[in-house]
């Protein structure tokens, strides 16, 4: 008796698991989860499990595993997982890198393994001209997107000297030259500060004594509350005007400003308040399931998931078909919650980009509201340099 | 020329937060023999408290009030806890035990309050702006930041130099046995010391809360110009550190305002804001290397 106890739970393990249900598609995530900016990786990992969750576990009707796993923002860390995922986990789609750095570190490795990557944040020009490839699909923006917008929108509302603050880091001067790409009035100053710097009382002085008539600054995360909260308290903040692209202002973000960034206008290619039905689904959805309202991260995570849904459903769930899938994708045969949504032939997103103002709502939170679409269908300065282009 | 005295000011209160900051440091180290490099959670410690009771009743005060004992209890029960068990042991294992207290609360921020940053606002009665000099309207709140430090500078000497518990702690400094052996509970002493240090972080980080983003991971970025600052003025010194902080504090501060400003003059401008800035970002460690030269043991060294 014993011995055919044994034989039986033998044959139980040597089954594969197969034998009782289809395998579910393993989609890889490497986010940043953990440092200062391990909320970003949470937005794009709950937008995309909102979408996963909404279909039961399924994206386009196929069963899909999402596999989560923290970079610490940290390239070497996320190679090691990608590495993982490829080889111990045989996972053919991979998604979530939040930063740059930690892409151009990765992606080269992912796709050249025939593995898609779908980016649900990070767009550095890199990947977006000479090192494109037919594997990597971007999602979100292309990084100079949310600067340009409002590079043209600050030509527009008639500045003509305006004052340019980042990061010195490569992603700081990125962003910098996005914004002069479409604006062209004078500049008062350009300064790079220390990455993560916290006190910025040297650089407001001498940003009072350059007398511009507009700022426009790139900080990220931290250092964005820090030098907003300081840009407050200095004064300054009532007679020169405050742009920059969506980073600094997103609704967590905002929380942590409070009152500091009321007024200020920034880029983005998505809001909260976009009216369409994908949209309206999405933040009502979000808002039930997670108490909080969705940031721009979150919208992109979503996308990711919805885009994926439409490829695996196009496929049949067969993701051996790289061609096949790869066809899928580029054809973006889902509903955004952007509306209009298509991908160039660097395979980034062409779309709608928005200036929004920063308000307080009735119930006194801090939020965007959308003014207007500077651009229509825009797409990015780096399809030329890209061997895919036309 | 408004200028320069207005970057001056604004060294002086960056000197000043960082004495607040290194000044229990170098308590710490001078005292104890332990290098806690988890210093800056206490630091963060200090201002999650301060924002959350802020947040909740509205008051400054208050929040100031909760946060201080909170922070040096937390203190005195890790000294207590786990590095009375480290005092015997060598640096390394200071260090990586203090390293893995870094870690630990930051998790348990982020278990506690979550991963986005907190709110914290300057009071209303701080809010706004002086005109100390016509023209050059001067935060309200940094002068008040300007005016903690001094005061714990002068708390600090007088503890050290007339009261009885200073003059215990000044001899379990200079030798832990003797002191034990003229009836001074070493125990107790070290506990309070830690919770002293802790105290004086704690109190950097309520101040620190309005200017700065409350975040998890918020004291390692002020952690090593800390370090610095303790490094400059010798190691274990409280002048030393209130010297180094001011001198960490106006260097930096001048070096970011008016680096750039003398290499436009040399150099074309796109390269002369890349080099400034570079160039900047290094000064306090050129500065600490350059005295480091001069005198091997800092500028005021603790037991000289």
């Amino acid at each position: 008796m014993k011995k055919i106890f044994l034989a039986l739970f033998c044959i139980v393990i040597i089954i594969p698991a197969t034998a009782w249900s289809l395998d579910p598609v393993k989609i890889g995530m490497v986010t940043t989860l953990s440092t200062k900016a391990g909320y970003l990786g949470e937005e794009v990992r709950d937008g995309f499990r909102l979408a996963l969750a909404q279909g039961g576990g399924k994206l386009g009707g196929i069963p899909v595993e999402l596999v989560v796993e923290d970079d610490g923002a940290d390239p070497g860390k996320a190679r090691q997982i990608a590495d993982r995922f490829i080889k111990r986990d045989k996972v053919k789609i991979m998604t979530g890198i939040i930063f740059s750095n930690v892409a151009i570190a990765v992606v080269p490795r992912v796709v050249s393994s025939d593995v898609i990557y779908i980016s649900p944040n990070a767009g550095p020009s890199l990947l977006a001209g000479k090192g494109c490839d037919p594997n990597y699909f971007n999602v979100a923006y292309q990084n100079d997107n949310l600067d340009e917008v409002v590079g043209q929108y600050v030509n527009e509302a008639g500045f003509t000297n305006v004052y340019l603050l980042a990061p010195n880091y490569p992603a700081g001067k990125d962003h910098i030259a996005g914004f002069k790409r479409y604006y062209q009035g004078q500049i008062a100053g350009e300064v790079y500060t220390k990455l993560d710097q916290s006190d910025y009382a040297a650089e407001i002085a001498t940003m009072r004594a350059g007398n511009p008539d507009a700022l426009f600054f790139f900080l990220p995360g931290g250092m964005g509350i820090n030098f907003l909260k300081q840009f407050d308290q200095s004064g300054l903040n009532r007679t020169i005007p405050v742009f920059g692209p969506a980073f600094s202002f997103d609704e967590r973000l905002l929380q942590a400003v409070g009152s500091a960034a009321l007024g200020v206008k920034n880029g983005s290619q998505w809001t909260h308040d976009l009216d369409n039905p994908a949209n309206r689904q999405f933040v009502a959805a979000f808002r039930e399931t997670y108490g909080r309202t969705p940031t721009l991260y979150a919208s992109q995570g979503y996308d990711a998931a919805r885009l994926i849904a439409s490829a695996l459903k196009s496929v049949n769930g067969d993701v051996a078909q790289l061609t096949a899938l790869r066809t899928a994708l580029r054809a973006a045969d889902f509903e955004s919650v952007r509306g209009n949504f298509t991908f160039s032939s660097n395979q980034h997103p062409i779309q709608n980009l928005y200036i929004r103002e920063v308000v307080q709502d009735e119930a006194g939170i801090f939020t965007n509201k959308t003014l207007k679409a500077v651009f229509t269908e825009h797409s990015n300065a780096y399809v030329g340099e890209c061997a895919m282009g036309e | 020329m408004l200028l320069v005295f207005e970057q001056l000011l604004n060294g002086l209160q960056l000197g000043v937060t960082l004495f607040l900051l290194s000044a229990g440091l170098t308590l710490i180290f001078g005292i104890m023999q332990v290098i806690n490099l988890a210093h800056g959670s206490f630091y963060m410690i200090g201002a999650y408290v301060a924002a959350t009771v802020t947040a909740y009743t509205g008051s400054f005060l208050l929040g100031l009030a909760v946060a201080l004992p909170v922070t040096a209890l937390i203190g005195m029960l890790v000294e207590m806890s786990m590095l009375r068990r480290l005092y015997h042991k060598e640096h390394v294992d200071q260090v990586l035990a203090t390293f893995g207290l870094i870690m630990f609360f930051n998790e348990l921020t982020r278990i506690i309050w979550g991963r986005q940053p907190l709110f914290m606002d300057v009071p209303a009665w701080l809010s706004g702006s002086i005109e100390l000099i016509p023209g050059i309207p001067y935060p309200t709140y940094r002068l008040a930041v300007i005016g903690v430090g001094l005061l714990v500078a002068l708390f600090l000497y007088l503890m050290f130099a007339y009261t009885r518990i200073g003059m215990q702690i000044r001899a379990g400094a200079s030798n832990r046995e003797m002191a034990a052996a003229l009836g001074i509970n070493i125990k107790r002493l070290y506990t309070l010391v830690f919770g002293l240090g802790t105290l004086l972080a704690g109190l950097a980080g309520v101040m620190a809360g309005p200017i700065l983003a409350v975040e998890a991971g918020m004291g390692e970025s002020i952690l090593i110009l800390t370090f610095v600052v303790i490094v400059i003025g010798g190691i274990g010194s409280v002048r030393g550190a209130f010297v180094g902080a001011l001198l960490v504090g106006m260097v930096d501060t001048l070096g970011r305002a008016f680096l750039p400003l003398f290499f436009r003059l040399v150099f074309p401008a796109a390269t002369a804001d890349g080099a400034a800035a570079s160039i900047a970002s290094m000064l306090i460690y050129l500065l600490m290397a350059a005295i480091l030269i001069w005198r091997p043991r800092g500028l005021l060294p603790a037991h000289s």
